[in-house]
């Protein structure tokens, strides 16, 4: 009886010790599958299609042409590189399903509207430069247009691609280069910042401060790695976004530099607390060595604490990089989220957790835009998994060695 | 020589200036929002329910919308944690599965808050429809702060010292039995300090509730699991970005960071001294 | 002049409240071996680590009384302590290479020290890993981790690197404690040749290795010096009966 009740406990504990890998097989899986779907389709809404005149030549068209075309920004034929005879062919006459009213009156299109799909067939037929997007379920056997491909997104469009028009009609255009870049400047500078000031400090605990120093710093630090992210995302915009406004005389103050001061701040407690655990493992006798061969702290600091630790620094960095890049809250409140392609730090940028943030509550489930988020979900979850599984590889180098 | 000894005191002074710089703008936050918040906090904030477009009133339903997160998410996450622990440290040989486990676990660990978030919805709110509600938000968080329970659970069985596993087994008792009246009594302190950091990390989380739970405006409190609730965090970033009325809701702002602020610092604080006192106590003998 | 090379005069050490050295009267030849015996905490070590103020790193140390390396007081005011370490080299209980290459670790203290040109510096690397006896064994390796000697490679590694700052002293704290039977009979045979021309103190735990390779020997017990003089007197006809009974192995 006893052995069997003993048996359940460690059946118990044999799967609760598995918990972890079935969270991270639970999470790829559903990332995966929330977020297929959306490379190879094209941007245009399910149900919708785009239609031509039957003369017309082009047979494909891809999504960014298509957004061009509804913004004004391209106007001929032409320009989409087809050669077309006649001046009157060549201007795009662009036609929404709406706009039936513009050349028809109520009585023909019918009491419950049954007659609007032979008459944008007419339409079609009719107007040589005509560009329709209409329901598809007004292709049928008789319909007298010809109905035209939308160029399905491709991997290198959706990370190359420069606009990210999530909601633009008639086609999204899902380009997250703008993300990636402002996701790497805003994090990037943030290291470039935190890093030669956090391992100072970490050398300052480590080696330089007393020790009643060291008693009061280190349990501040450690109790300020659990200050939410909101609260950080919360002074930065009371305090730095209007700091940077008014320094650099700024029209808004919310830019990349802003987000990456915040999640600097933010990293520094993570990174200090790293570097001094691995600058404390340099052996006594090691620093004991180089100060009896007549060389200074700064010397013994800098020629032996520092090569001695550069693993454990290196790792502290490289988990520094995941936490910005994966930070959410901080930067969403204070970066401006402009999506598009950043020049200065001084610009408005929006990063991949804050587009993820804003945009999911608007977005339909299942839609080519949730679909988008959750691809974005995807590209963080490897990008952090690969800076996890380097931060592993060190540090099973760095035991190794020292065993 | 002389070069040497002047290279030494430049490279110290840039190092006391940035430490004492970092020190500082830390404190700078920790006492901007004290000193901000300090006024708004009055006992009708603390209890009140939110009135005229969050400009005014209290912020009760987020302070119990939190709680009750951190209960749920705790009650299930604690226990599965500390379990796992249990069977890394106690049952299992070293190897790859073993490896795999603490690479999943560190993975965990770092995978970015609001990639939970679309997991927890995808999963709990849309698959196994729980809606928007505290159970979905609970599961989306425990998992969230699994790694940090199993990591510091797993610390504090490494310490203890082989030669207890040895004596009680040398004794007739069984590995449970050795687990259970050896080894987790003497890891205790330092199990609890995981478990009060991982209340810290639920309460202070915002993106994985984003999407699972976290109501704008709801000034009722929660009466089932399958309740939606506001949240502290949620609530201090909407009155800050999106409120209909940003300007006028600051002073509740400031309230809500330090309420937030209180509850986090003092729960990491406990957490700290549990560790500390243990460490100076078991140092002496 | 004197040819005392190492002199300590009512020398007392403290750690915090703790009286680890007492009213200590020594004086040593140059270009001798001195042994410094004695069971653990009894203070020798810490004595060892007198010469080239090691202890300075300690807190809570405090020192008093006189210390003298070739005639120089190094305690006092005016006293240049990277000169002293210079001066005196030291190789620790465990071999404890920096993080670096063979060559780097053998020329770390000329870099920290002065300039050097590269060939110099390739000279006095190739002297003292001569000196060492270790040359042999490791001059196509040079620029290989330093990690990747075994351990009694990596300890003449260690003599050689306290060797090219060419100090006068060399200060060996039990250097062979960490090493196999082998290793350790290279390194004795090392202290043998390095006598000619420096003068080494020794701290051992090895009765027979102090015997073996020391001129004079010291007997520490309870932070007092409780005997000093040759080796072959303090070992056959010691004045003393608790050095005695520690020779004999009556309590260690």
């Amino acid at each position: 009886m006893k052995r069997w009740g003993e048996k359940l406990v460690e059946l118990i504990l044999m799967v609760s010790g598995t918990v972890s890998i079935v969270a991270v097989i639970l999470m790829t899986v559903f990332l995966f599958r929330e977020a297929s779907g959306l490379i190879g389709h094209s941007a245009v809404e399910d149900d919708m299609c785009v239609a031509v005149n039957r003369k017309n030549v082009v047979d494909k068209i891809s999504a960014q042409e298509l957004r061009q075309i509804f913004d004004k920004e391209v106007t001929k034929w032409s320009a989409l590189g087809q050669t077309i005879k006649s001046e009157d062919e060549d201007s795009i006459l662009l036609f929404r399903v709406d706009d039936i009213v513009q050349y028809y009156n109520e009585e023909q299109l019918g009491d419950s509207l049954q007659y609007v799909p032979k008459l944008v067939s007419a339409l079609i037929d009719s107007l040589p430069g005509i560009l329709a997007f209409i329901p598809e379920k007004y292709i049928s056997d008789e319909f007298k247009g010809r109905k035209i491909n939308v160029a399905p997104l491709s991997t290198r469009e959706f990370i190359f691609g420069i606009s990210w028009l999530p909601t633009a009609k008639p086609a999204a255009q899902f380009g997250v280069w703008p993300l990636i870049l402002g996701t790497l400047w805003v994090s990037l500078i943030a290291i470039l910042i935190a890093l030669p000031v956090g391992i100072s400090c970490a050398i300052y605990l480590s080696e330089l401060a007393d020790w009643r120093w060291r008693k009061i710093f280190k349990p501040l630090i450690d109790l300020l790695a659990g200050i939410p992210s909101v609260v950080y995302g919360f002074f930065g915009l009371v305090v730095i976004v209007p700091m940077i406004q008014n320094t650099f005389g700024l029209p808004v103050g919310e830019t990349a530099l802003a987000g990456s001061i915040v999640l600097a701040i933010m990293a520094l407690p993570t990174i200090i607390s790293i570097a001094e655990d691995a600058l404390r493992s340099a052996p006594q006798a090691m620093k004991e060595a180089s100060y009896a061969l007549g060389a200074n702290r700064w010397q013994t600091i800098y020629k032996v604490v520092l090569p001695y630790s550069l693993s454990g620094i290196a790792a502290a960095a490289i988990l520094g990089i995941g936490r910005a890049i994966g930070e959410t809250m901080a930067v969403l409140m204070v970066t401006g989220n402009a999506a598009v392609v950043p020049h200065s730090i001084l610009e408005p940028v929006r990063t991949i957790p804050a587009t993820i943030a804003a945009e999911l509550g608007e977005a339909p489930q299942g839609g080519q835009h949730y679909k988008a988020l959750f691809l974005l979900a995807v590209i963080l979850f490897i990008i952090t998994f690969v800076l996890n599984l380097t931060v592993d590889i060190i540090s099973r180098r760095r035991n190794a060695n020292k065993n | 020589m002389k070069r040497n000894y002047l290279f030494e005191i430049l490279a110290f002074t840039i190092i006391r200036v940035l430490s004492a710089m970092v020190i500082l703008v830390l404190l700078a936050i920790l006492v901007f929002i004290i000193v901000r918040g300090a006024s708004v906090i009055s006992w009708e904030f603390l209890t009140e329910m939110p009135q005229e477009g969050m400009t005014k009133g209290g912020i009760l339903p987020a302070i119990i919308g939190t709680l009750s997160l951190v209960a749920v998410s705790i009650v299930w996450a604690f226990p599965v944690g500390v379990m796992s622990a249990i069977f890394m440290n106690e049952y299992m040989q070293q190897g790859w599965y073993k490896r795999l486990i603490r690479m999943m676990t560190n993975n965990l660990a770092g995978i970015p808050s609001i990639v939970f978030g679309l997991f927890g919805m995808s999963l709990f709110v849309n698959d196994l429809k729980f809606g928007d509600s505290i159970l979905a938000g609970s599961l989306t968080l425990g998992i969230l702060t699994l790694p940090v329970i199993i990591r510091t659970t797993e610390e504090a069985l490494v310490s203890v010292d082989q030669t207890f596993r040895e004596a009680s087994l040398a004794l007739g008792a069984t590995r449970l039995q050795t687990i259970t009246k050896v080894i987790l009594p003497s890891a205790i302190p330092n199990i609890l300090t995981g478990l009060i950091l991982s209340v810290g990390r639920v309460s202070g989380e915002t993106a994985p509730i984003l999407f699972t739970v976290a109501a704008y405006f709801l000034p009722k409190l929660p009466s089932s699991l399958f309740d939606q609730v506001m949240a502290l965090p949620y609530h201090l970033y909407v009155i800050t970005t999106s409120g209909t009325n940003i300007e006028e809701s600051r002073p509740m702002a400031y309230g809500t960071a330090l309420v937030l602020l209180i509850i986090v610092l003092s729960v990491n604080g406990l957490a700290y001294s549990v560790k500390y006192y243990y460490q100076k106590s078991t140092s002496k003998n | 002049m004197a040819k005392h090379c190492i002199e300590a005069k009512n020398l007392n050490l403290f750690y915090g409240d703790f009286h680890a050295l007492k009213d200590i009267n020594i004086q040593i030849e140059k270009n001798t071996v001195a042994a410094f015996i004695g069971p653990s905490g009894c203070g020798k070590s810490s004595f060892l680590r007198v010469f080239n103020r090691m202890n300075d790193l300690i807190p809570s140390a405090r020192i008093s009384g006189i210390a003298r390396v070739e005639g120089v007081d190094i305690y006092s005011k005016s006293a240049n302590i990277v000169e002293l370490r210079r001066n005196v080299g030291m190789v620790f209980q465990k071999p404890n290479p920096f993080p670096q290459s063979i060559f780097g670790n053998v020329a770390y203290g000329l870099k920290v020290n002065g300039n050097y040109s590269k060939n110099q510096m390739s000279e006095i690397v190739e002297k003292s890993l001569k000196q060492a006896a270790l040359w042999d064994e490791v001059k196509d390796k040079l620029n290989q981790s330093a990690f990747s000697l075994s351990g009694g490679q990596q300890q003449r590694l260690c003599i050689a690197r306290a060797l090219a700052v060419q100090p006068e002293v060399i200060l060996m704290d039990e250097p062979a404690s960490a090493l196999d039977p082998i290793s350790t009979a290279k390194i004795e045979e090392l202290i043998y040749e390095l006598k000619k021309n420096y003068t080494i103190v020794i701290v051992t735990h090895n009765m027979q290795q102090a015997g073996r390779v020391s001129d004079y020997t010291a007997f520490f017990y309870l932070g007092n010096l409780i005997e000093f003089g040759l080796t072959t007197e303090v070992f056959t006809n010691p004045k003393e009966e608790r050095t005695q009974n520690y020779i004999t192995g009556r309590f260690g």
